[in-house]
């Protein structure tokens, strides 16, 4: 019983196509109309000022903490940019851009920022999933989701995101682990943005990187350039269609960086080099995917400036229905929906008390 | 005396520890160079190195579970949860390991543990960052669950459950944290665990509460005393378990009324054992129905609400006269 090796025919790939300075790799350029090339465009420019426009309006005291995705636009639209509409997206807390791209309107997002669960409210026919706070813990649902669609027999995809620190959690573990095993349609897009809060990416695991992680369930794992738009478009197609024609999950590493604090709360000084940030300022995505489109004749200028100016308008315009509409949340009465599917005679009281309670507060202030 | 934040007063339990005893480790997420997201244990991480301020992967049932590790090896591990809310990635180590380890060894290992969490509503935070759960903890034999409510005997509560032998679940008013200075001596201070505290004395009416909710509490009974001239005897907790019952219940047969104040759920809440205890132990004393006043049965909603779920001065006034009237 001699002791041997047992030979693994493993490496992780890596894949980039557009470089910091805005030049492309022809060869590995995924096929993308013009028109869609502006939709991921204005898609990362929309979420870059709608996540400085949250930032302000937190500093001002609008809204409470939320999580900036300054800096991770491209993970996040050249990912979700491979989902139909009748696909699945579990966010994080993080998917700013992600969850304007399918579609809800900024206006929910800032009422929902502002404390009001009304602004979590998924439209009908869009099938995400509500922010999930915990670290990690929306990847087992994404591996239940892709085991309804492999039961039912259909073709949707189920997409899930997380970060770098969520790795280390083990519902990461078990939910590649129990993907892998079920064959299911799900890709696991890791934006590992070097941070967890204060604890860098080297303090979070061992591993030289996070998609061979993806080796130890024997499923497929990539890493890419998570600030090339292109690049995660590139592989999440490929992880998407093989999850679509029964192939099985996916994880991707999205190496990415985030620009600024991680809550509103974080004062990322504390923990981190500006010289750090000053690097990966230079590998933002949003102007090296601008340079791309001016120099290939699809965007010009002006068409950057009108954009802007539209952007503006649009957020203008959301603010002021945020607004408008949070006018009509201030009944307090508001907490006791939607917590059964009908309100237990025990709860039905504690609602009558409070609303009696209020009424009462209400007269005595007025005499 | 140096007036100090709950979470100066915190911080400096932890540091008096680890200078006295070096079985004393801190760990977590975020606990060595950014010094805890609230910065209880600001600056540690410089003052006894990285091998006893240990910055975790972010994995709460590994944290849990090594300190048991730790504990049973003989160290004196403080682990943070970086908020109640996400303890519970943690549960299975807490109730299949941490509560049970004495006993499923017969005493041959123990796990002697501080586990943190700040916890509690008011102060504006995402969702699954507001709730009140302690009766989770409470409801588990083999925990100690303990809930300070001023810098002072923050300190002292948490000296004391560091040298306890039994693992202690140690909640931190979140609303609290900041809220004001309070004097904390320089030198040694402790307070049993187990023991409750009276803070007011009166003869009319007892009020019992514990944590943030506390503070609101006192504040009524001021306005009772001022406006109505009812005074209230009001008793903090402390502990939630196991209960200090002897306290309320003599008070109860001083008074013969009794309203209880929690943010936690009012069904199968802590109010509801101690209402048991009451009619137990001083039943033939009572002269109206207990009230309590807690948070709904609802879901903690968003900070938008959150005032709305919480109790209120009013709403424990109302309750306060409810007591009185009958
Ligand atoms: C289970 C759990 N533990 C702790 C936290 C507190 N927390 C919020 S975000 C975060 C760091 C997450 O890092 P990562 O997964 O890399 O995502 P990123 O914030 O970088 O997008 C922590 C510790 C949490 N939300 N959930």
């Amino acid at each position: 019983m001699p002791r041997k090796e047992i030979e693994l025919e493993h490496s992780i790939e890596h894949l980039s196509i557009l470089d910091e300075n805005g030049s492309l790799d022809q060869d590995l350029m995924p096929e993308l109309s013009k028109k869609q090339l502006l939709r991921f465009h204005r898609g990362m420019l929309l979420a870059r000022r709608f996540d400085e426009r949250l930032l302000l309006l937190q500093r001002q005291g609008h809204i409470g903490t939320f999580a900036p995705v300054k800096g991770q636009e491209a993970a996040q639209i050249g990912a979700v940019a491979n989902l139909k509409a009748e696909d699945w997206m579990l966010p994080a807390f993080r998917e700013i851009a992600a969850i304007l791209w399918r579609g809800t309107p900024p206006s929910a997002l800032i009422i929902f920022n502002a404390g009001y669960n009304e602004g979590g409210k998924i439209p009908e026919q869009q099938r995400d999933f509500p922010n999930a706070v915990p670290v990690a813990s929306q990847l087992p649902h994404a591996v239940g989701v892709a085991y309804g669609i492999k039961y039912r027999k259909k073709q949707e995809v189920v997409l899930t995101f997380f970060g770098d620190g969520a790795t280390s959690e083990g519902d990461f573990h078990e939910a590649l682990n129990f993907a892998a095993v079920f064959g299911v349609p799900a890709v696991f897009v890791c934006q590992n943005n070097h941070w967890a809060i204060s604890v860098p990416r080297e303090k979070q695991t061992k591993s030289k990187t996070l998609a061979q992680k993806a080796l130890a369930y024997g499923i497929p794992g990539i890493q890419v350039d998570g600030n090339d738009v292109l690049a995660v478009y590139a592989a999440t197609q490929e992880a998407v269609d093989r999850a679509r024609s029964g192939g099985g999950p996916t994880l991707i590493e999205c190496i990415t960086y985030r620009l600024t604090m991680h809550t509103t709360v974080d004062d990322p000084t504390k923990y981190r080099q500006e010289e750090e940030v000053k690097i990966w300022e230079k590998r933002d995505p949003l102007p090296r995917f601008q340079k791309f489109l001016q120099e290939a004749g699809h965007l010009s200028e002006k068409d950057i400036d009108d954009l802007e100016k539209e952007i503006k308008e649009q957020l203008d315009a959301e603010w002021s229905e945020a607004q408008q509409q949070m006018e009509k949340l201030g009944n307090p009465l508001d907490m006791f929906e939607y917590i059964y599917a009908q309100l237990p005679p025990y709860l039905q009281e504690q609602k009558e008390f409070f609303s009696q309670f209020i009424e009462a507060q209400e007269e005595a202030d007025h005499a | 005396m140096p007036e100090l934040t709950m979470v100066e007063a915190l911080n400096l339990a932890l540091r008096q520890e680890m200078e006295k005893d070096d079985r004393v480790m801190v760990l977590g997420e975020d606990v060595g160079v950014d010094g805890g997201v609230f910065r209880v244990t600001d600056g540690l991480i410089d003052a006894f190195g990285e091998e006893r301020v240990m910055d975790t992967p972010l994995a709460e049932g590994v944290i849990v579970g090594a300190s048991l590790g730790m504990a049973a090896y003989g160290l004196r591990p403080v682990c943070e949860m970086q908020f109640s809310g996400f303890s519970y990635f943690a549960m299975h180590q807490v109730e299949g390991h941490v509560s049970r380890l004495r006993w499923r060894s017969q005493g041959r290992y123990t796990a002697p543990m501080v586990i943190r969490m700040p916890y509690g509503a008011g102060v504006h935070a995402l969702e699954h960052h507001s709730e009140s759960k302690e009766i989770y903890y409470a409801h588990t034999p083999g925990l100690k669950m303990v809930i300070p409510s001023s810098p002072r005997n923050a300190r002292a509560l948490l000296v004391s459950a560091i040298r306890d032998p039994d693992p202690v679940v140690f909640f931190e008013p979140k609303l609290v944290y900041r809220a004001f200075r309070e004097e904390v001596p320089e030198e040694e201070e402790t307070f049993p665990l187990g023991k409750s505290r009276i803070l007011r004395e009166g003869n009319d009416l007892t009020l019992i509460s514990y944590g943030a909710m506390l503070h609101r509490t006192l504040e009524a009974a001021a306005r009772l005393s001022e406006e109505e001239g009812v005074e209230a005897e009001v008793i903090d907790l402390v502990t939630i378990h196991p209960l200090d019952d002897k306290l309320f219940t003599e008070s109860a047969r001083k008074t013969g009324r009794i309203v209880i104040v929690h943010e936690a759920h009012r069904s199968f809440g802590p109010a509801g054992e101690i209402m048991a205890r009451l009619i137990e132990k001083s039943f033939f004393y009572l002269e109206a129905p207990i009230q309590r006043v807690t948070g709904f049965d609802v879901i903690v909603p968003f900070f938008a609400r959150e005032q709305d779920y919480l109790p209120t001065v009013p709403r424990i006034l109302a309750a306060a006269q409810q007591a009185l009237s009958a």
